[in-house]
């Protein structure tokens, strides 16, 4: 009967919050936001924006400039270029300090000398909440991460996945029209992530509060926002839900960060209105069956997920040949590595009940890709290395 | 028995033993001594000296004076660190360096020009026209604590800079996006979180102001006395060395009590450094 309260108590709290907030948060709209530092570091006309009680997730290799994105929105640097808008306000105009948003920080940034009840009254005392108003308010707060007797420990005597909780306290306190998290689970193991990220979600539906997420963990990305935003290199690749990127990148880069893939490099063959045969470097030729925007001759990379590729005992139209490096049981699946005749490596994800078990490693076998679902783009600069292969044999 | 690695420590410690151990055990012994019998004469004889509690009280004052100036002067060169990148702080570790490169002997005698009727001080302030005169600072106790806490500064910038250094920034960060403006997050993070180093630095500028001699007795001059002056009259003109040792065990009583009441400060688990 004890046990049952608690989480009565906490809907009760999400509840009373939800009604509060309901009307403070807005849309984040970024728009056209540049910064470079001295170093060249920089951020380069990145547009988006959040719909007002949304999640999104900005999402991108270490460096790609999601950081300095979060730092100018939370107002800790003033971006060289661009607009920054939470509903009708300009943050631009507005300092940091008087922004109201929560933000949870990478390693949580929790007031060391302080409790637990001190940490997140921090932003209630900012804001000049009475005294009585801010016990009863901290209280809440330590129901709803369920730490209600944590409140008088201090930081370093709790467990990691607890000091998140009280950074996510913390950040929520002051009533937020906005909340950051930036990288927010990335120091917790596996496990407890998971269960971090259901509580994290739980808690945003609740309070309905617009949600930014920084992370370069596309998994985090994919489980908690509905719409991500994927960041290379200061620019925006590609906005959209988790299922159209994965499903539809618009880059090279995009197909390769999100998910696994595989690349083969070939070169467009006498393309026709419905067909686009590509001559791979192996020498073989994949007849894609898809309209296309390549001229004949143009270097390509065709991608394709591991899902997407089966494997035969022998040839057939469209089947290349192939060799085995390696079979991993993984969960559901087996992996299968496998490497064509010219070395290029190819990934196969098969259901483990489909999978053959006569395979042996180095054994020859033929792979097919699925024509309708393989993406094809222009070599990039990432695959900077693939224009001297192709280059290579025709000259 | 497990090796503890004694053995290889036994030539230091019979050094520091017969060095550092040896002597203090023999000056607070000799303190005790009175005509070749134990008594508490010495103790008694210089409290019962009106002079020699002012001069004891001068020196207090003057250690809490000199902390407050490098306390006022090495907050905010800290604050300069803790915004800095990595390059200028480097700089700024060096530049705080740099005044301990030169003995403090050379320095106060910089201090002698500076401090002087003719020096920059006097001439500045007669050139705004805020003295009508010449004058001077040197033999006086304000001078002095100026002198002091130059000299002194680096003892509490070093342990600011380091426990600064073992900070993380986004404290500051966090602080502020939660509302904090810059005096705010100053008074209630940074501050707290400088205390250990405060302390540190505290504990080194009371006991090093409190025992310079030379900075003393040539800036404050005869009219101002402090407990070094004290015992080197005992023991290098009256030849009173069992008074000497007891005026120099109230000295050590009163930095090693100052150090023991902060020290006890900085093991409160708050100021307990765990980021």
């Amino acid at each position: 009967m004890q046990r049952a309260l608690p989480a009565l108590d906490q809907n009760t709290a999400a509840r009373s919050l939800s009604s509060e907030l309901a009307q403070r948060t807005g849309a984040l709209t970024v728009a056209g936001l540049s910064h470079s530092y001295g170093s060249g570091f920089a951020v380069d006309g990145v547009t988006f924006d959040i719909p007002a009680g949304e999640v999104a997730a900005l999402l991108g290799p270490s460096g790609c400039g999601k950081s300095t994105v979060l730092r100018a929105i939370a107002g800790l640097i003033r971006p060289a270029k661009g607009t920054i808008a939470l509903g009708d306000t300009d943050l631009l105009q507005v300092p940091a300090r008087s922004r109201g948003i929560g933000m949870v920080f990478q390693n949580y940034a929790l007031f060391p000398h302080m409790t637990v009840a001190e940490n997140v009254s921090y932003p209630l005392a900012c804001q000049g909440v009475p005294k009585q108003e801010r016990r009863a308010r901290v209280d809440e707060m330590l129901r709803l991460i369920q730490l209600d007797s944590f409140g008088r420990r201090l930081p370093h005597q709790l467990s990691g996945g607890q000091q998140q909780r009280v950074a996510v306290a913390r950040a929520l306190a002051g009533r937020p029209s906005l909340l950051l998290l930036d990288e927010p689970f990335g120091a917790l193991d596996r496990a407890l992530r998971f269960d971090l990220q259901v509580e994290m979600l739980r808690l945003q539906k609740a309070l309905g509060i617009t949600t930014l997420l920084v992370t370069h963990d596309q998994e985090e990305a994919q489980s908690l926002a509905s719409r991500l935003v994927l960041m290379n290199r200061g620019r925006i690749e590609q906005i959209d839900t988790p299922s159209r990127i994965y499903d539809q990148p618009r880059t090279l880069f995009v197909n390769r960060f999100i998910g696994q893939t595989s690349m083969l490099t070939g070169r467009v063959e006498g393309a026709g209105p419905e067909r686009m045969p590509v001559r791979l470097t192996t020498g073989e030729l994949l007849d894609l069956l898809r309209p296309t925007r390549f001229v004949s001759g143009a270097s390509v990379v065709v991608t394709c997920r591991p899902e997407e590729v089966s494997l035969f005992p022998d040839a057939g139209p469209g089947r290349l040949a192939a060799r085995l490096i390696v079979s991993i049981p993984l969960g559901p699946h087996v992996i299968h590595d496998l490497e064509l005749t010219d070395g290029t490596g190819i990934r196969c994800a098969q259901l483990r009940a489909q999978a053959p078990d006569t395979l042996l490693l180095g054994d020859r076998i033929f792979v097919a890709i699925d024509p309708a679902r393989c993406h094809v783009f222009p070599p990039d600069a990432i695959g900077g290395d693939l224009h001297a292969s192709l280059e290579g044999p025709s000259s | 028995m497990r090796s503890s690695g004694i053995p290889y420590l036994l030539p230091m410690l019979v050094l520091s033993g017969l060095f550092f151990v040896l002597p203090l055990v023999l000056l607070i012994l000799f303190s005790f001594t009175r005509d070749g019998a134990v008594s508490l004469q010495n103790y008694a004889a210089f409290f019962e000296d009106p002079f020699n509690v002012k001069v004891l009280t001068a020196t207090a004052r003057l250690g809490l004076e000199t902390v407050a100036g490098t306390t006022l002067l090495g907050l905010p060169v800290a604050l300069l660190y803790w915004h800095s990148g990595p390059k200028t702080r480097q700089v700024l570790v060096f530049l705080s360096l740099v005044p301990m490169l030169t003995s403090n002997v050379v320095r106060t005698f910089a201090w002698i020009v500076i401090l002087g009727r003719q020096g920059p001080i006097s001439q500045t302030l007669m050139a705004l026209g805020a003295t009508g005169a010449p004058f001077s600072l040197l033999f006086t106790e304000f001078g002095l604590v100026l002198t002091m806490t130059q000299i002194d500064l680096p003892l509490i910038i070093l342990p600011l800079v380091a426990v600064l250094s073992g900070t993380r920034r986004d404290l500051s960060d966090a602080a502020a996006t939660a509302g904090a403006g810059p005096w705010r997050i100053f008074v209630t993070i940074l501050l707290p979180l400088m205390v250990p180093g405060l302390l540190a630095g505290w504990i080194l500028v009371f006991a090093s102001t409190s025992a310079s001699f030379v900075t003393q007795a040539v800036i404050g001059g005869a009219r101002n006395v402090y407990v070094p002056q004290l015992i080197y009259r005992e023991v290098g003109i009256l030849f009173d060395w069992p008074l000497a040792s007891a005026i120099a065990v109230i000295l050590l009583v009163l930095t090693g009590g100052t150090l023991l009441a902060l020290a006890s400060l900085a093991r409160h688990p708050r100021f307990a450094r765990y980021v």
